[in-house]
C-alpha cells in the first residue's frame, strides 16, 4: 500500500495510536484521570487481572484518552479485591472495592465518563500516606 | 485478544546494547510467554533515552517507572514483582547521588528536570525500527503538509524565521542556506545529510539516526522539496552499524508507503534517499571533503568559494546539513517558526543536544533549550562531579573547541557566547575535566587526534599539526624551555590563521584556551623558567609580556 494522501496517512496513524498512547500517556503526568488497581496475590486471585485487562479495553474501545490504567501493588482491603483507586486531578481519590471484571463498566460509564462516583462499590476508608 | 495494557520500554541504543540489553529483552519476552503475558504486555526496543551512564535503561508506561542499570537476570523480578504484581523493584530505581533518594519518574530525575526534548523527541519513546509508531507520532505529516499545501518558497520562510542553525558546528543559518541553494539554475541538485560524527566524546547523530531514522529522511525530503533536489544522500561512518541498518530498515519501510519516491503524497514532486558509507576521517565532516569522499575521491577539502550550494555533488548545487539539523525541521513545520524561534537567546534559537562524557557524574546525551548556562548543565543535569573532585574545566566542541573554566560557567550558552571565550558551539561535545586532569596533556591528547586526522591537503594542517603535537611531547618530557614555549605560541596562531579548512583552522584551539586560563601548568614542566633569555622569572601574571 502507498500513501497518496495526508487522509490516508492519517488513517495509518489512527490505526496506530494506541501503540503509542500507552507511553505517551506515562510521559503527560498531571491533567490525566489515573485508575490503579490493586495487583497483589489475593487481588489477581480476586480477578484483578480480568479487570485491568477489562479497563484496557474499555476505555480504548471509548477513545478516553484522557485516562491511564496502572497496576500498583496491595492496598491492603484484601476483604474486598479486586480494589480499584480512581484519582481525578483536583479532587479525592475514590477507592472501589470487589470490583470484578463485570463492574468496570459501570466505572467508566458513571465515575470517568460521568463525573459521578459509583456509590455502591466505594470502600469508605480514610488514610493518610506518609 | 485482550489489548496491550503495559509496555516495557527497553533502550536499544548502542551503550545499552553493549550492556547487555538485547539478553534483558530476550529475558522479559520469554519470562512474560512463560507466565501467560505475552498478550496484554509488549516489551517495545526503542533508541536511545540519553541516560547513557545508568544503562540498560527499562521504562514500564504507563506507570512511568524509570529502571537503571538492569541485568538480564533482573527480567524475572520486573514482570514477577512489577508487571504481575503492580510492586515496583525498588532496587532497580535510580537513586539519586546527592540526597540518596530513590526516583522512580523521569521526570522528576534532576537530569531530565531542565531538558526539553525537540531533537530527541522520539528516542525512548518509539521503536525506531516501525514506521507505524512514527506516524502514530505525527510523523510525515509535515513532509505531506509541505509538498501539497506548501510552496517551496515558503518552507524556506518557515525555517528562516525559525532562526535554526546548523547544529554541526558552524552554527550557518539552515533556511538561508537552502534558500541560496533555491536559487541556483540548474536541472539537477542534491542534499546531503552530514552523519560523519567525529568528535571524540559526541554522539548525538548516532542516536538520533539509531532512536528515530524517519525524522531525518522525512526532514530531509522536505529539504529536496524547498531546494529543488529530487536525490537525497546520507554520508554515514562505516563505524555506526547500528545506526546503518537502522536507516536501511527505515527507508525500506519509507519506500513501501510511497512516502519516498515517485510522486510523494500525489504530488509531482519524487524524492529518494541513498547511503553513502565513510571510513571515518574527522575531515570528512568537513562539507567539501564529504562531497569529494561521496565522489570516490581522497576525502579532502576544497577551495572555498565556490561553496556546495553553487558547485557541490559533481559539480551540482548541493545542500549540506547535519543530522540534528534535519532532526529540529519537522517540529519547526508541525509546530510554526514562532513557537521555534521563542525558545533560545536571541541569536541562537531553538534547543541543542550535548553528549556529556569524562569527570561528570550522568555520562549522557542532554537536549537543553539555548541560553542554558554550563553550570547548569554540568552541576543539575550531569550530577557534578565524582567522587567529590573538583572541576577544573569543560572542553566544548569536541578538538575544535576550546575550555572553559569557572569563571565561564555562568554565561548562556549559545554559539557567539562560546566563540567568545575562545571555545565553540562544535557539534555539542562536553568533556569534563576534574583537578586531577594535567592541562597540558589534555592539549596534547586532542593535537595527537588533530595531527593524525589532518588530511595533508594544506601546509600549515600537514606539518603544522604535527609540529605543535611535537612541542607539546618535549613539554611533557620536561625538556622544553621558554623559548619552545614562544615557539608554540607562535606556531598556534599561524596554524590557526593559515590552514585551509575548519579542521586545521580550529586544531590549535585547545592549545590557544589552555595556554590562556593554565599558563602555570605549562610552566611547570619548563626546565629553565627561572632565567630564560635572561628576563626574570615567569608567573601566570605576567604571561602577556612573554608573547612573541
Amino acid at each position: 500500500m502507498t500513501v497518496k494522501t495526508l487522509d490516508e496517512l492519517r488513517k495509518i496513524r489512527e490505526e496506530h495510536l494506541d501503540r503509542v498512547r500507552l507511553r505517551e500517556d506515562g510521559e503527560a503526568a498531571g491533567d490525566k484521570i489515573e485508575v490503579l488497581v490493586g495487583m497483589s496475590t489475593c487481588g489477581i486471585a480476586a480477578g484483578a487481572r480480568e479487570t485491568v485487562n477489562r479497563f484496557v479495553d474499555l476505555l480504548a474501545k471509548e477513545r478516553l484518552d484522557s485516562v491511564k490504567v496502572v497496576p500498583v501493588g496491595c492496598i491492603g482491603y484484601c476483604h474486598s479485591e479486586p480494589t480499584v483507586q480512581v484519582n481525578v486531578p483536583g479532587q479525592k481519590p475514590v477507592i472501589y472495592g470487589n470490583v470484578k471484571e463485570n463492574k468496570v463498566q459501570e466505572i467508566v460509564e458513571k465515575h470517568i465518563k460521568g463525573g459521578k462516583p459509583v456509590e455502591a462499590l466505594i470502600l469508605h476508608v480514610d488514610f493518610k500516606r506518609p | 485478544m485482550a489489548k496491550v495494557r503495559t509496555n516495557i520500554m527497553v533502550c536499544t541504543g548502542t551503550g545499552c546494547l553493549a550492556n547487555e540489553s538485547e539478553k534483558v529483552i530476550r529475558n522479559l519476552e520469554v519470562i512474560l510467554k512463560a507466565r501467560g503475558y505475552a498478550e496484554e504486555v509488549q516489551v517495545i526496543k526503542t533508541g536511545c533515552f540519553g541516560f547513557c551512564e545508568q544503562g540498560p535503561i527499562v521504562k514500564i508506561e504507563p506507570d512511568n517507572v524509570f529502571y537503571v542499570r538492569v541485568s538480564p537476570k533482573d527480567a524475572k523480578d520486573i514482570i514477577d514483582e512489577h508487571i504481575i504484581k503492580g510492586r515496583r523493584v525498588e532496587r532497580l530505581l535510580y537513586v539519586e547521588p546527592k540526597q540518596k533518594e530513590k526516583i522512580n519518574r523521569q521526570e522528576d530525575m534532576p537530569f531530565y528536570k531542565k531538558q526539553l526534548r525537540v531533537a530527541l523527541r522520539n528516542c525512548g519513546l518509539i521503536n525506531p525500527e516501525d514506521i507505524n509508531e512514527y506516524i502514530a507520532r505525527g510523523g510525515y505529516e509535515a513532509l505531506g503538509r509541505v509538498t501539497t499545501e506548501m510552496t517551496r518558497d515558503q518552507v524556506i520562510e518557515e525555517v528562516k524565521k525559525s532562526g535554526l542553525r546548523g547544529r554541526g558546528g558552524g552554527g550557518f543559518p539552515t533556511g538561508l542556506k537552502w534558500e541560496i541553494t533555491k536559487k541556483q539554475e540548474s536541472d539537477v541538485k542534491f542534499i546531503i545529510c552530514n552523519a560523519d560524527e567525529g568528535d571524540p566524546g559526541a554522539f548525538m547523530d548516532r542516536s538520533i539516526l539509531e532512536g528515530d531514522p524517519h525524522s531525518v529522511l522525512e526532514a530531509m525530503a522536505i529539504g529536496g522539496y524547498a531546494i529543488g533536489a529530487d536525490k537525497g544522500i546520507i554520508y554515514i561512518r562505516a563505524e555506526y552499524p547500528l545506526a546503518i541498518s537502522r536507516l536501511n530498515t527505515a527507508l525500506k519501510q519509507a519506500r513501501e508507503l510511497g512516502l519516498l519516491g515517485k510522486n510523494i503524497f500525489g504530488t509531482n514532486f519524487s524524492f529518494d534517499i541513498d547511503l553513502k558509507y565513510g571510513a571515518g576521517a574527522f575531515v570528512c565532516g568537513e562539507e567539501t571533503a564529504l562531497i569529494n569522499s561521496c565522489e570516490g575521491k581522497r576525502g579532502e577539502p576544497n577551495y572555498k568559494p565556490p561553496y556546495p550550494a553553487e558547485e557541490g555533488y559533481w559539480g551540482h548545487p548541493t545542500c549540506v546539513n547535519n543530522v540534528e539539523t534535519f532532526a529540529n525541521i519537522t517540529p519547526i513545520i508541525m509546530r510554526g517558526a514562532e513557537w521555534f524561534a521563542s525558545m533560545g537567546t536571541e541569536k541562537s534559537k531553538g534547543t541543542k543536544v550535548f553528549a556529556l562524557a569524562g569527570k561528570i557524574n550522568n555520562v549522557g546525551l542532554v537536549e537543553v533549550p539555548m541560553g542554558i548556562t554550563l553550570r547548569e548543565i554540568i552541576f543539575d543535569i550531569g550530577g557534578g562531579i565524582p567522587n567529590g573532585k573538583k572541576f577544573k574545566a569543560v572542553q566544548t566542541g569536541g578538538p575544535s573547541g576550546g575550555v572553559i573554566t569557572e569563571e565561564g560557567l555562568d554565561t548562556p550558552i549559545d554559539y557567539e557566547s562560546l566563540l567568545e571565550r575562545g571555545s565553540m558551539m562544535g557539534s555539542g561535545g562536553m568533556i569534563v575535566m576534574d583537578e586531577d586532569d594535567n592541562m597540558v596533556n589534555i592539549a596534547k591528547f586532542y593535537l595527537e587526534f588533530t595531527m593524525d586526522e589532518a588530511c595533508g591537503r594544506c601546509v600549515p594542517g600537514r606539518i603544522g599539526t604535527r609540529r605543535i603535537f611535537e612541542i607539546l611531547q618535549k613539554i611533557t618530557d620536561g625538556k622544553a624551555t621558554m623559548a619552545d614555549l614562544d615557539a608554540l605560541k607562535q606556531l598556534a596562531y599561524m596554524v590557526k590563521d593559515s590552514s585551509l579548512c575548519g579542521l586545521c583552522q580550529t586544531a590549535p584551539n585547545p592549545v590557544i584556551s589552555t595556554m590562556k586560563y593554565f599558563w602555570d601548568e605549562y610552566l611547570a614542566f619548563i626546565k629553565d623558567v627561572d632565567h630564560p633569555r635572561g628576563e626574570g622569572k615567569y608567573t601566570a601574571e605576567n604571561k602577556a609580556e612573554i608573547k612573541s
